[in-house]
């Protein structure tokens, strides 16, 4: 009682002093134009000219014909899209479900300084090496039911057919997905575990708190803010990774795992409708933007607070 | 049908970043009339085994006096991007390798080839020149071998159960139980995602035997309704009962085309047939030498009785085509097309293990490393009534391409034969 009543007067002029100290003034704008001229050539500019293409019909041969609002009300009408948003949506769940976990244990796992755990991390960093492309065409043929994983476990997949199935196709790709992707994050969380102050683990201990104790009430809370980057990540990646899936199950079997970023790519580049695909491009990048700005309001992150305030 | 196994990896960008500096291209692209008469015409070509051959052709053309041509080697992956990209700005290629078809259709539309010298047609095979034409105009002259597809066999399989491979239908199905007695998976097939094209071989065939060649022509032509016909519905229904009774076994779905895959399956035994297209001789030979040339048989595909086709059709691709655009200078291409057929070209195509389907490849196959494979396919080719090109190649990607994902949910049993039909029949709006 005495301890609150009394740190309270002395904590309001602190903090009023803070706020009053002559800040220094901001950096010219100047400052930000090479990042801001890139932004602009390389994000803008495209962006504007996908939103202008969806609202037009053509086939890259000709020149575009305007057609209003023609592709948008197709796109509403469009079954096909909807079937594609969703299975967009359960992928990123369950690869949000699946790796984060995951890399949050190896994560703060591998922050420990040992020797052995050094030399283990490097061999589970080593996915983060292999370019998609590979690990796709690595892994289509370590999924063949007849020479790969499949058929040396018969006792456990039994006449499996991974890829022929949608929920088998959907698992295969958060798998693989998941397997490249773990080592990445959990880089980031190694590098957020080793910043948490030493201090706060020796105080939880002479209270007599144990390692899942000390795990869920330090490590968890100091890491928010890199869980909300990671998650983010994920959330960005998912809505707009199709090369997995391009060469992985190109969206089979049928449509099933036909993707957002995938069906874009099939109607630009397959069908040759870069008027319709522009359209799918256009709601892909809203749906990304709404998504991020969902996540960071979401989680109080656009406020930057530190996790060692008080420290 | 030289299918492409990895695609260029794009990012979500890709597609707006692209469609912009093509939007930038486009509108410089209003003169794309034809240029002078002779000079350097830019030559695209395909990577693969034939590049040498070609270059060799380019070469002695160029020390002919008659203009240049510099050809350009392409990988596989890419090479229809790249190509229509180009062929929508200043960039188009002077004269292109092409699989004909339907690819071919829409630049002739947009006016960007130019229509070949009749006469040219006598060098070559009849059925072989049809997918070179559109509308009637010859726009793509042959420039490689004919892949046509058949069946291929093991016959260390074939000997071990005493059966012989199939002549009819009712051969095919009574086969397919006896593989399946004795643990054999009877045909090998490629059901993933990305191999869709191998499935559509089995439909082609099929709606070819029951319901002739003329019933795809019409399709291609423009009759969508076509496909309502009798005979589509009751092909589906044969793949159906295929599927059901075990004839591809039950993970189809997960298996690869080639290597790895079902190339594996019929050389291991493991497999007793396979559906392909005539490359699969290269590829077997390339991972079993051995196995390409003591076991590995062929045959046509059988008839199927009552069926208004001639078993003696073929699909697959007629063969590849070289076509000329406008930015061409006019009469050193017209030069550089006779050397498509001249002796030492059709030779060095043969050398490579090409079937070339110009009128004087019978004599030079004596010298092909098989010869016998290599007259197998020229007779296949040279006495089919009709050769009908893969569909998907035929109808263009923009219809090709949903057809093949239709054809998939029917192996898949995701539709059935009457939702199939009715699928496809929507494809077109």
């Amino acid at each position: 009682m005495t301890s609150a009543t009394t740190s309270r007067p002395v904590r309001a002029p602190r903090a009023h002093a803070r706020s009053a100290a002559p800040t220094l003034p901001r950096p010219g704008v100047a400052w930000a134009a090479p990042g801001l001229v890139f932004f602009l050539l390389f994000a803008v500019v495209p962006m504007g000219g996908a939103l202008y293409l969806s609202l037009t019909h053509w086939d890259g041969l000709s020149a575009p014909q305007f057609a209003g609002l023609d592709n948008w009300s197709r796109f509403l009408g469009d079954h096909q899209v909807w079937q594609s948003t969703l299975v967009t949506g359960v992928l990123l769940l369950g690869n949000i479900v699946v790796q984060a976990p995951i890399s949050i244990l190896l994560g703060v796992w591998s922050a420990g300084r040992q020797r052995n755990r050094a030399v283990l991390s490097a061999i589970f960093f080593l996915p983060l090496l292999l370019s998609t492309a590979a690990t796709a065409v690595m892994w289509r043929q370590l999924l063949d039911p007849n020479f790969g994983i499949p058929s040396k476990f018969s006792w456990l997949f039994g006449a499996a057919d991974p890829l022929g199935t949608q929920q088998g196709a959907i698992t295969c790709l958060v798998l693989v997905t998941s397997w490249q992707f773990i080592p990445f994050h959990s880089l980031l969380y190694q590098g957020a575990a080793r910043a948490i102050p030493e201090t706060l683990y020796q105080a939880a201990a002479i209270d007599g708190a144990g390692r899942v104790r000390q795990f869920m009430h330090i490590t968890l809370p100091q890491l928010r803010n890199t869980i909300i980057t990671s998650t983010t990540f994920m959330v960005v990646g998912g809505l707009t990774a199709f090369d997995i899936v391009l060469l992985l199950t190109n969206g089979g079997p049928g449509t099933d795992t036909s993707i957002l970023p995938f069906s874009m790519y099939q109607t630009a580049f397959r069908t040759y409708d870069y008027g319709y695909a522009s359209t799918i491009a256009s709601f892909l990048l809203l749906l990304a933007t709404a998504a991020s700005i969902l996540l960071t309001k979401l989680s109080g992150y656009d406020k930057m607070t530190s996790t060692l305030e008080g420290l | 049908m030289n299918r492409v196994s990895r695609r260029g990896l794009l990012a979500v960008t890709a597609v707006t970043a692209l469609s912009v500096t093509m939007a930038a291209c486009g509108s410089s692209n209003s003169s794309g009339t034809a240029s002078t008469s002779t000079g350097n015409v830019s030559f695209w070509t395909l990577q693969d085994p034939t590049n040498s051959v070609q270059q060799a052709a380019v070469d002695s053309f160029n020390s002919g006096g008659q203009g240049k041509v510099s050809m350009s080697v392409i990988t596989t992956d890419g090479y229809k991007d790249k190509l229509r990209i180009a062929m929508g700005s200043s960039g188009m290629p002077g004269m292109f390798f092409n699989w004909g078809g339907g690819s071919l259709n829409d630049y002739v539309k947009a006016g960007k080839l130019v229509t070949l010298d009749p006469a040219l047609k006598s060098h070559f095979l009849p059925s072989a020149l049809a997918a070179g034409t559109v509308d009637g105009k010859l726009v793509g002259l042959p420039i490689r071998g004919t892949q046509p597809v058949f069946l291929f066999y093991n016959k260390k399989v074939f000997t071990a159960a005493g059966v012989q491979p199939p002549k009819t239908y009712a051969d095919l199905t009574s086969l397919v139980q006896t593989f399946k007695s004795k643990g054999i998976t009877p045909f090998a097939l490629a059901g993933s995602g990305t191999s869709a094209w191998t499935e559509l071989m089995w439909v082609e065939y099929l709606v070819d035997r029951l319901g002739g060649p003329g019933l795809f022509q019409k399709i291609q032509a423009g009759d969508w309704s076509q496909w309502k016909d009798p005979a589509v519905l009751k092909s589906a229904q044969m793949i159906k009962d295929l599927v059901d009774s075990g004839a591809f076994g039950t993970s189809f779905g997960s298996v690869n085309y080639g290597s790895g895959g079902t190339s594996t399956l019929l050389a291991k035994g493991k497999a007793a047939m396979v559906l392909m297209g005539s490359w699969e001789y290269a590829t077997q030979q390339t991972d079993d030498p051995n196995f390409a040339k003591n076991d590995l048989g062929y045959v046509a595909f059988p008839s199927v009785d009552g069926g208004k086709g001639d078993p003696n059709d073929v699909v697959g691709n007629p063969t590849n085509y070289l076509s000329v655009t406008t930015t061409a200078a006019k009469d050193t291409a017209a030069a550089f097309l006779k050397t498509t057929y001249s002796d030492s070209y059709v030779q060095g195509l043969v050398e490579k293990g090409e079937v070339p389907v110009t009128s004087n490849a019978a004599s030079l196959l004596a010298k092909a490393p098989d010869p016998s494979y290599a007259m197998f396919q020229y007779d296949l080719v040279r006495n089919a009534p009709a050769f009908t090109q893969s569909w998907d190649q035929a109808l263009g990607l923009t219809l090709g391409t949903p057809l093949l994902t239709e054809i998939q949910k029917l192996f898949n049993g995701q539709s059935s034969p009457a939702q199939f039909v009715s699928a496809v029949v929507a494809l077109k709006h």
